[in-house]
């Protein structure tokens, strides 16, 4: 069997980050922080999409992983960055297993649009809920982390640090997931569900152990990009953001659990790139790219180092 | 001897189209029973009542005496009936290998074995073998080692009928129905497939029901022969018995003839 190095490689990634990160100007740390934050909900999401699935509706878990951190740090006064990070991960997880009984029923289309559907019902309540901060959002407390709030100057580098262990350990911890026979069942339940029947496994209960996983992650990813941001507001479950997420999925491919963070990476960085560049038509800019990437890499970004190590 | 299998007074309509009048069979343990009749006859809504994928509107179904009439279709494969289809159902996307392996999961995972928190590789149970080895043993079985690294949709007609046969062997059967195992197949090969068919399956001791239309087929690997007319069995017994019978020669034999004559494209006059 083929060795599997993205051990290896995650503990290389987070090496780099924790020796390079002093070094790095402030806003790289935030962009690099913001990726990870994103990553984990495209980990999510690429789980769904192995299996056929595409939810059009992430951001409502990365939105309630938000507003769980901002409620802890707003409510019980917790700014503790890897307690938020829990805390989004557990609450996201307990919706995604309630409404999960729901949308394990479904597929294709019809799956997507429920979850859009359900993404937008969480943006409009906060919306109009003034306690929620209305569409103006809240503020979040600065993070601390083990209870102890970093100088001005090292912020930055402590929150990116967290990050990229909560990063590596969610990785290794879906890595693990994909060779379980209950993972490993996604491309099969793809392919055709009614042998998937025929071999004694449920595809239902297969998709909603992946949403619940997505959900958690996502969760997960919202509390950290909330008190990165220090802001929280509704956008965060509006379809756009979802749209972000899934961009980033489809341009990471699902060939790896380190995929994800490159591609929302990359993603940030063609944001960023397009936006310095022409600010009223940047979306412009990022369709081509996506329209570039579906074109020449249909398999995604990672299918580049895939076909590397086959030849 | 004991019926392992046994389905008393099946009824099944689909509008105004009854496709089980009143199906009686009661199968015997270890036995090989071949299921003959015209199309639209019964024979696999027979199968798909058994195995879960339809429910009978009359009638039950006893598995050693359980009733699992309104069981799902993965609930009575974990208790060992399994199923081939007429038209393959394989993952098409996967190659042979993997496609074994996903079949092999899902038996580690109903004895609760490989998962998340589990250590080392464990044994497939009713094999006593790892993985790898059981996939490669069963690929093997059916000669189909040198496709073990194709994709699934790229294989031959006959391949692919032959692999979606394989993947019911990685739970160890004990009943086994398999749907036209040789359709597709050219006159030639058929003996040869169904001996290598019929060799792997008993070298695991599975009661086998089979749908054939090939007569000579049916009389040389069948014990016992079911004939179905019209959503009911017409004939029951020795092949010799049934194929000799006189309604059998009209309905299902001629109906046979008729059905080759109308796919040559001549009717009769």
């Amino acid at each position: 069997m083929k060795r599997d190095r993205t051990r290896l490689v995650l503990g290389a990634i987070l090496a780099a980050i924790v020796a390079a990160g002093p070094f790095l100007p402030p806003w790289l740390l935030f962009i690099l922080t913001i990726a990870i934050a994103r990553g984990l909900v495209a980990l999510g999401l690429m789980l769904l999409l192995r299996a056929g699935l595409v939810s059009f509706g992430q951001a409502l878990y990365y939105c309630i992983g938000a507003y769980t951190a901002g409620a802890l740090g707003i409510g019980l006064k917790v700014s503790d960055v890897l307690l938020q990070m829990l805390a989004g991960a557990a609450v996201a997880a307990l919706g995604a297993w309630v409404l999960g009984f729901l949308l394990a029923r479904y597929r294709g289309i019809f799956f997507g649009l429920l979850s859009l559907a359900l993404s937008m019902i969480l943006y409009g309540l906060i919306v109009k809920n003034e306690a929620l901060g209305s569409t103006d959002g809240l503020n979040v407390l600065p993070s601390t982390l083990f209870g102890v709030r970093p100088g001005e100057g090292w912020l930055r580098y402590s929150v990116v640090v967290a990050a990229a262990f909560a990063g590596v350990i969610a990785a290794l911890l879906v890595n693990r997931y994909l060779r379980t026979p209950l993972g490993r069942l996604a491309p099969a339940i793809k392919d055709n569900e009614i042998r998937v029947e025929y071999m004694g496994a449920s595809a239902r209960h297969a998709i909603h152990v992946k949403y619940v996983i997505a959900g958690a992650l996502a969760g997960m990813g919202g509390a950290l990009a909330a008190t990165t941001v220090g802001h929280i507001d509704p956008e965060m479950a509006y379809w756009t953001t979802s749209g972000e997420f899934i961009f980033m999925t489809i341009l990471a491919g699902t060939g790896s659990v380190i995929a994800p963070f490159l591609g929302a990476l990359i993603f940030g960085a063609i944001h960023s790139v397009a936006f310095d560049l022409s600010p009223n038509t940047w979306q412009m800019s990022l369709g081509a790219a996506l329209l570039a990437l579906i074109l020449f890499l249909p398999d995604g970004l990672w299918s580049l180092f895939a076909r590397r190590k086959a030849t | 001897m004991a019926a392992i299998l046994d389905a008393q007074g099946l009824h099944k309509s689909f509008g105004a189209v009854a496709a089980a009048n009143g199906i009686n069979a009661a199968i015997e343990r270890d036995s090989v029973v071949g299921l003959i009749g015209t199309n639209g006859a019964g024979k696999t809504t027979f199968i798909n009542m058994i195995t879960g994928y339809l429910k009978p509107d009359r009638g039950r179904i006893h598995y050693e005496g359980r009733d699992i009439t309104e069981r799902a279709p993965r609930e009575i494969t974990r208790m060992g009936i399994c199923r081939s289809f007429q038209i393959p159902q394989l993952y098409a996307s996967l190659t042979a290998y993997e496609n074994m392996m996903i079949g092999i999961g899902a038996v580690l995972r109903n004895a609760r074995l490989g998962g998340f928190f589990s250590r080392g590789e464990p044994l497939v149970p009713g094999h006593n073998l790892p993985a790898e080895e059981v996939a490669a043993r069963i690929l093997e079985r059916f000669g189909l080692t040198d496709y073990r690294d194709k994709n699934a949709q790229v294989l031959p007609g006959g391949v692919r009928k032959l692999l979606d046969i394989a993947l019911t062997m990685v739970a160890k059967p004990r009943i086994l129905l398999l749907d036209e195992p040789t359709s597709g197949v050219s006159a030639e090969e058929k003996f040869g497939i169904m001996e290598m068919i019929m060799k792997a399956v008993r070298a695991e001791g599975a009661t086998v029901l089979f749908v054939e239309h090939d007569m000579e087929v049916v009389s040389r690997f069948a014990e016992r022969v079911l004939a179905f007319y019209d959503g009911r069995i017409i004939a029951d017994g020795a092949p010799g018995e049934v194929l000799n019978d006189r309604a059998v020669k009209r309905y299902v034999i001629g109906g046979e003839l008729h059905r080759i004559d109308e796919e040559l494209g001549r009717g009769h006059a």
